[in-house]
């Protein structure tokens, strides 16, 4: 038999106390083991940067957030409008989407410095490595979501006489925003990752930046408090879009 | 009475003009207009086809297909024709009211007359008065159905095409909206096809039963049930003389499968 399913609350009770228990054990546990202060700090001296440097891990935080916003609208946004296009026109789609493919399997970092080199060490290639990596999830999941109506559903609009275009907006659309929506809130983590990728590379601004220089410095705490920082980005971004997401599907 | 279909040595296939795969062979039927036509037939032998045809969702390979005295094409145009299929194929994101309403949005570039908004009339008629603003997850697979019927039913549509329509439901609903059919054929006059599995449902509401034979599909028994009947189509299940006709078309569906 399964187990019974827990209540809302010991759902995120279990949780919190899961997270105060490691945090617990990371504060008190790992110094008792002789594990240094310069390879991993206690959570308490990570929390001290916070307060310390607020306005160096601002500062740092605000390109990152740019590049990762921007990022993620330009490539979920030209992902979209290239599934549109392929769904629409087998003939593109066939050329160019296996070609499409096959730059996906290029690595990021592989890719990274030929951006660099492309466009130079401002905010843009930052921008450009968080879009491409942000585009080939939501242009795969777009077009299967763009053709995932069923042929019953299609017939039905054939029999009202449809247009292409209602066809889009009334079928097509709906029927490919779950996915969408899927695709976006995995691009949403992804997006801060392309960012930070992009400013180890080459930039003395951003979260990336800071977390070279802190390692290069031994400066572990700032190192941690930068990760830190990244991390609750790309949940802010996540939890951004789970709540448009909510208010836009209701089924 | 004028016809509402007449297909002469109607041919359909899949794979080109050649039609490589026969669906329906040298077809001829006549429907009345304003009548209930069952069609039966084993899987395979071309009744939800020859429903797709006359909608104008397929092209025939060979012969001729009049609907209402028009072509299919012009008949779909004029929105004459209302389909139902086996999964009730509402739109999730959309509530009931606006599914009800769909032919109100699409397809209304090319529509001649206006349609006009029945939605409330009909969610009323088909017993869903009060469910408007529910979406279709909340709604029982009876209730998702009698939605289908109630979009279908939007525009007034002389010709109605339901295509298992009550294949997925269980027997007592499945009777009890057999019989709220009937009583919306009686109300509208529009001529049904009705394409079923059920021996028993094909002859509780066919005036006029048709058995397809597979490989390919063609006509095998076509048989009148009207002198059975009392008037407006009524009959007990029970009753001895539709039972027979019953068995007889389990004689002819065996034959055919």
């Amino acid at each position: 038999m399964r187990p019974a399913p827990l209540s809302p609350q010991m759902a995120i009770a279990l949780p919190v106390l899961g997270a105060a228990s490691l945090l617990l054990a990371w504060q008190y546990l790992l110094p008792l083991l002789g594990v240094p202060a310069y390879i991993v700090p206690t959570p308490t001296a990570i929390f001290g940067v916070f307060q310390k440097n607020f306005a160096l891990l601002m500062d740092n935080l605000r390109p990152t957030l740019i590049e990762a916003l921007a990022g993620f609208v330009i490539g979920n946004l030209a992902a979209v409008l290239l599934a549109v296009l392929f769904v629409h026109n087998r003939i593109l789609q066939a050329t160019y989407f296996p070609i499409v493919l096959f730059f996906n399997t290029i690595p990021i970092l592989a890719l990274s410095p030929i951006i660099i080199l492309i466009f130079g060490l401002g905010m843009t290639p930052k921008i450009v490595i968080a879009a491409v990596i942000c585009f080939f999830p939501t242009l795969v999941n777009m077009i299967r979501g763009l053709d995932s109506a069923s042929d019953n559903e299609h017939e039905l609009f054939r029999v009202l006489s449809a247009t292409r275009w209602e066809i889009f907006w009334g079928l097509r659309l709906p029927r490919a925003l779950p996915m969408l929506f899927s695709s976006l809130r995995i691009a949403s983590a992804t997006a801060v990752i392309g960012a930070i990728v992009g400013e180890w590379i080459g930039s003395d601004k951003g979260l990336g930046a800071l977390i070279i220089q802190a390692s290069f410095n031994y400066q572990s705490d700032r190192l941690y408090a930068a990760i830190v920082l990244s991390s609750c980005l790309s949940i802010t971004l996540f939890c951004a879009i789970v709540l448009v997401e909510r208010r836009v599907i209701k089924y | 009475m004028a016809h509402a279909i007449e297909a002469s040595r109607l041919d359909v296939g899949y794979g080109g003009r050649q039609a490589a795969v026969k669906v329906l062979s040298c077809l001829d039927l006549t429907v009345e207009a304003g009548s209930f036509l069952s069609i039966l037939g084993p899987s395979g032998c071309g009744k939800s086809t020859l429903l797709r045809v006359v909608a104008d969702l397929l092209d025939p390979v060979g012969g001729t297909i009049s609907v209402l005295g028009d072509t299919p094409h012009a008949v779909r145009s004029r929105r004459d024709v209302g389909f139902v299929f086996q999964d009730s194929t509402l739109l999730p994101w959309r509530t009931v009211r606006d599914n009800v309403r769909l032919p109100l949005g699409v397809g209304q570039g090319s529509l001649t007359r206006k349609i006009e908004d029945r939605s409330e009339e009909l969610l009323e008629l088909m017993g869903l008065a009060g469910f408007g603003e529910r979406l279709p997850h909340q709604l029982s697979g009876g209730q998702r159905q009698r939605v289908a019927i109630a979009r279908a039913l939007l525009g007034q549509p002389k010709l109605l095409l339901m295509d298992e329509p009550f294949g997925a439901l269980d027997e007592i609903t499945r009777d009890r909206l057999n019989d709220e059919l009937l009583n919306l054929w009686r109300r509208t006059g529009t001529t049904i096809l009705f394409v079923t599995h059920s021996i028993a449902e094909a002859a509780y509401l066919g005036e006029r039963v048709i058995v397809l034979a597979a490989n390919p599909g063609r006509l095998i028994k076509d048989l009148d049930l009207r002198p059975l009947k009392q008037d407006g189509n009524r009959c007990s299940r029970e009753d001895p003389a539709i039972v027979a006709a019953m068995a007889e078309l389990r004689t002819a569906l065996e034959r055919a499968s």
